[in-house]
């Protein structure tokens, strides 16, 4: 019988294994079906990650083998090369490796498993089906782990950071970036992205553009991109030609959500995640979550975090934490969803974290958290504020007591 | 020397190969691609028709029963997917309802059993997911779906163990004649034989002419289509028709053997397998008429198969009225998929006439396959036992194990790309469409194929998926 079973051994599982250990937990597994833990991390050998948890600047293998070296000498168990195939409510674990397939009993789960990259049928872009069209991360991991290059004239559709990220990666391997064009009239990607890897290699990023067409037998030869009207439907007459033999697609992440499904988990229809409370635990009690498999997070240092939290949570239902009903965080369609959606009753930390996204660019705002009466409980300004980038606002237990009911989350440009 | 050869390895080649290996015969299948089922069997809406819909008297209307009755036991036998759903033809109008009342005539005409004329609230009991304008149904019990390209993997693997020669990556480029003896010259070599069946799809007028006078002649029409995720897969539980108009049998939803929802086909004039945005506006919005509230933001892939429509209107079976000989089974458009097997014994029949046909004193007719999803916990650990490879998970959509990838590449009819591993075990089918085990059936093949990792291919020749080593790694 495990404490927890943290599933997934990325930057969030191995957080959330690191701190429950610092909390005292006995018996904790990591199951991880790669052959090594690190997560995405491990192809992800650009510099940028670390400054929030470790003050200075790694690559993602650096910032995994910092935590996998803190769990060295532990007696957090590991599991690699192991694939969780199910859970359950009464904490069942179905693991499958060359050794067998065996149900392992846990006290708590945390769910940890990442997410997924949207392919081409998501977004049902028309043409052939030959060679040449990969998602940027199954890109990634060609060129950075197998060293192999995937093309060598390429336009990326989608400006989410995987597609920026390897827009450079690509460049200075010696390919030919042509485009990266977005639907969206914003990028989706880190402002930092969009300068060190377009505009420093002065590749064109084609705001509210897709692509229609993809020609070419057995390989890519040619792609059509178009501007989009305000319903995303292609303008006729603003074709751009490029003869390319590559085209990466950046077109979002989605949770890893099979196992939440199966378990009977409630999802966000936003997040495509689980729905969390403040202490990270779904809609199952003992069953936690943190990651990107909650929701989509730029930075690796914040799911560090927010794996912390997680851990906190299993210990404290470990001790028998009861809490007394909950509330609803809700928000309206300018802020694209709230991470928590629920905070548990009766309030007992003293500050409350917010993590949510906006649905375009604003200027100068104040973000206000509101009761259910409409009081104004706390208001934050901000200059700027972009999809591109998670926000989080950071609520005083002492505020939110005065509130009645559920809490919304708003924004109003100054 | 061969005794038969037969041009082309799609549902109609695959059928033939498999009654002809019951007998002893030299037999060869020359075909074009690199894999079995490349052509029209591996696009398709993948239904086995009930045979309400030909016209009584036709090729088409004996065949479609008759075939549809062979493939039911044929997949029992070879262990490829297969489900009784049952149709319903949709009719939205009081012309739609005549024209039901048509197809169920036809119906019985034809032999099809167990048809039946629904209302209104009837239809809605069965398909609470249909559109509230629907006014009533045909029910067709009989209508199947199935995996088509399994089908045709099965009968060729087991047709090869029965010993036909299979020769992939084979285009036929010139057919002739002398002294009763057929010289088919293809890429490859030169292969002679006293009798070619053609199975060439699409190509088959075009393989008839390199020795024969036109005698038919093939138009091909594209149908495009939106396969959407298993979440979506249970939107309907029959197979959904629209009435049928001069175009074609119209915009289907239907769940698939593999538990996916599958919407379409339009049809345009083309001879290429591009979709298009205008072709797939079409399918989405016909679509909707009949079931509403399809998740088209589940799609997982886009695809589209051609139409071997040819100028009679009816499947062409029958020996070249030039060529002695030469036996077309051409412009076999729908229902082909679900009449292929008893094509096939048309041909054999024909040979019959031509030549004496014995009996092997054993062969093979069935197959069996390991799914290692379907398995129970003990059968799965058992095998794990005996190879470690079916514990490690490589498709995690589909559930497919490295021992089961393994087994493809080395199956009687090796796959040699990533899809033709897809097609064999289905790694890479699922909703990351192998964005996740793309890389990892590739290294895989590397592995045991001793190839060059620059030699993958994602499908056919020529689809490479690496271009060059990086220059410092
Ligand atoms: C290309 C790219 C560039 C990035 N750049 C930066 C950057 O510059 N700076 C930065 O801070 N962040 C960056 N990030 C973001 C950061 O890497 C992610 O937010 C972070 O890795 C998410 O961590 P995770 O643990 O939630 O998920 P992951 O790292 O995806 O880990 C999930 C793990 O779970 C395992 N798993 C999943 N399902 C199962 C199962 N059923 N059984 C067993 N194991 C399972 C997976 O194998 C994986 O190892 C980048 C991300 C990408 C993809
Ligand atoms: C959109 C669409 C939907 C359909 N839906 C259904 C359905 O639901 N139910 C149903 O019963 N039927 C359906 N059909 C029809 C069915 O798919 C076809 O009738 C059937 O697949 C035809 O099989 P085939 O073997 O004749 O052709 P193919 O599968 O095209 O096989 C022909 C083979 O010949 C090879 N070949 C061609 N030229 C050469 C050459 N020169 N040398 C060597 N080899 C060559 C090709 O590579 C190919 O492998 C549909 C068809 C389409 C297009």
């Amino acid at each position: 019988m495990f404490d927890v079973i943290i599933i997934g051994g990325g930057p969030a599982g191995l957080a959330a294994a690191k701190k429950c250990y610092d909390e005292g937990l006995e018996k904790i597994l990591i199951v991880e079906r790669d052959t090594q833990l690190g997560g995405i991390l491990n192809q992800c050998i650009h510099t940028g990650f670390g400054l929030g948890v470790f003050k200075e600047e790694l690559s993602g293998p650096e910032f995994a083998h910092k935590y996998i070296e803190m769990l060295r000498d532990t007696r957090v168990e590991v599991m690699l090369d192991t694939m969780v195939l199910e859970i359950n409510r009464d904490k069942e674990v179905t693991v499958i490796n060359g050794n067998g397939y065996q149900k392992l009993q846990a006290k708590a789960i945390i769910l940890a498993m990442g997410c997924r990259e949207r392919s081409r049928g998501a977004i049902a872009t028309p043409g052939s089906r030959g060679a040449g069209v990969y998602t940027a991360g199954a890109a990634q991991r060609y060129i950075n782990i197998d060293g192999y290059m995937v093309g060598k004239r390429v336009v990326i559709l989608g400006s989410g950071d995987i597609g920026l990220i390897m827009a450079r990666r690509m460049t200075l391997e010696g390919a030919e970036v042509l485009a990266c064009v977005e639907i969206n009239p914003y990028s989706g990607g880190l402002p930092r992205n969009i300068v060190q890897c377009l505009n420093d290699f002065n590749i064109p990023l084609y705001l509210s553009h897709t692509i229609t067409k993809i020609e070419g037998e057995n390989r890519v030869e040619r792609v059509t991109i178009a501007k989009v009207d305000e319903h995303f439907q292609p303008i006729e007459g603003t074709e751009i030609v490029f003869d390319c033999d590559t085209v990466l697609l950046s077109i979002g992440l989605i949770p890893e959500n099979e196992l939440s499904k199966v378990a009977g988990i409630e999802l966000d229809k936003r997040t495509k995640g689980p729905i969390v409370y403040e202490n990270m635990e779904t809609s199952v009690e003992g069953i936690f979550a943190c990651g990107n498999v909650v929701h989509v997070h730029d930075l690796a240092d914040n799911v560090a975090m927010e794996a912390e939290k997680a851990a906190v949570g299993v210990c404290e239902y470990l001790k028998g934490r009861k809490s007394e009903g909950s509330v609803d965080v809700t928000t309206y369609e300018m802020i694209g969803y709230t991470v928590p959606q629920h905070i548990h009753l009766p309030l007992d930390k003293n500050k409350y974290d917010f993590f949510f996204r906006v649905r375009k660019i604003f200027g100068p705002s104040v973000i206000y958290v509101i009761d259910s009466e409409e009081n104004v409980l706390a208001r934050f300004n901000r200059q700027y504020i972009i999809p591109g980038t998670m926000e989080k606002i950071t609520v005083p237990k002492v505020l939110l007591e005065k509130g009645k009911g559920n809490l919304k989350v708003l924004i109003e440009e100054k | 020397m061969y005794d038969v050869i037969i041009i082309g390895a799609g549902i109609v080649g695959c059928s033939t190969a498999y009654y002809l290996s019951q007998y002893d015969l030299k037999v060869a299948v020359l075909e074009a691609c690199n894999d079995v089922s490349m052509g029209t069997t591996r696009a398709n809406s993948a239904i086995i028709h009930a045979g309400y819909d030909p016209e009584p008297g036709t090729l088409m209307a004996r065949h479609n029963v008759k075939g549809a009755l062979m493939i039911r036991e044929l997949c029992r036998r070879l262990d490829v997917p297969y489900k009784q759903c049952g149709a319903l033809v949709v009719g939205f109008d009081d012309k739609d309802m005549e024209t039901i009342q048509t197809l169920y005539e036809r119906g019985l005409v034809n032999g099809v059993e167990f048809l039946k004329i629904l209302n209104r609230e009837e239809t809605h009991d069965l398909e609470p997911q249909l559109s509230a304008d629907i006014k009533g149904a045909l029910l067709a019990p009989t209508s199947a779906i199935v995996s088509p390209w399994e089908l045709a993997l099965a009968l060729m693997e087991v047709a090869v163990e029965n010993g036909v020669e299979l020769k992939l990556n084979n285009k036929v480029e010139a057919i002739s004649k002398s002294d009763e003896v057929f010289t088919v010259r293809t890429s490859e070599g030169e292969y002679h034989g006293r009798y070619v069946v053609n199975a060439a799809g699409i190509y088959s007028d075009a393989i008839h002419e390199m020795i024969g006078q036109k005698e038919f002649t093939i138009t091909k029409t594209k149908g495009e289509y939106y396969l959407l995720d298993k979440s979506e897969g249970r939107r309907v539980s029959h197979t959904i028709f629209q009435c049928p108009s001069k175009v074609g049998k119209g915009v289907l939803v239907s769940p698939t053997v593999h538990g996916n929802l599958i919407v379409g086909p339009n049809a345009e004039d083309s001879d290429n397998t591009d979709t298009t945005y205008e072709g797939l506006q079409f399918v989405r919005k016909t679509a909707v008429r009949s079931v509403p509230f399809i998740s088209f933001g589940d799609n997982i892939r886009n695809f589209a198969g051609i139409r071997a429509k040819n100028d009679r209107g009816d499947f062409i079976v029958e020996e070249s009225h030039s060529v002695p000989g030469f036996y077309n089974i051409a412009g076999i458009m729908s229902p082909g998929l679900s009449s292929a097997p008893s094509l096939a014994l048309e041909a054999v029949d024909w040979l019959k006439g031509k030549m004496e046909l014995h009996k092997k004193a054993e062969y093979k007719e069935t197959r069996k396959k390991v799914r290692f999803n379907q398995l129970s916990a003990e059968e799965k650990n058992e095998l794990i036992k005996k190879d470690p490879r079916y514990g490690r998970i490589i498709c995690r959509c589909e559930t497919v194990t490295e021992g089961e990838i393994v087994e493809a590449i080395h199956g009687v009819i090796p796959a040699v790309s990533i899809d033709a591993v897809k097609r064999r075990c289905n790694a890479g089918m699922g909703r990351c469409q192998g964005g996740f085990c793309g890389g990892k059936v590739a290294e895989i093949l590397v592995r045991e194929r001793g190839i060059s990792p620059l030699d993958v291919l994602q499908n056919q020749r020529g689809t490479n998926i690496l271009v060059r080593e990086l220059k410092v790694k």
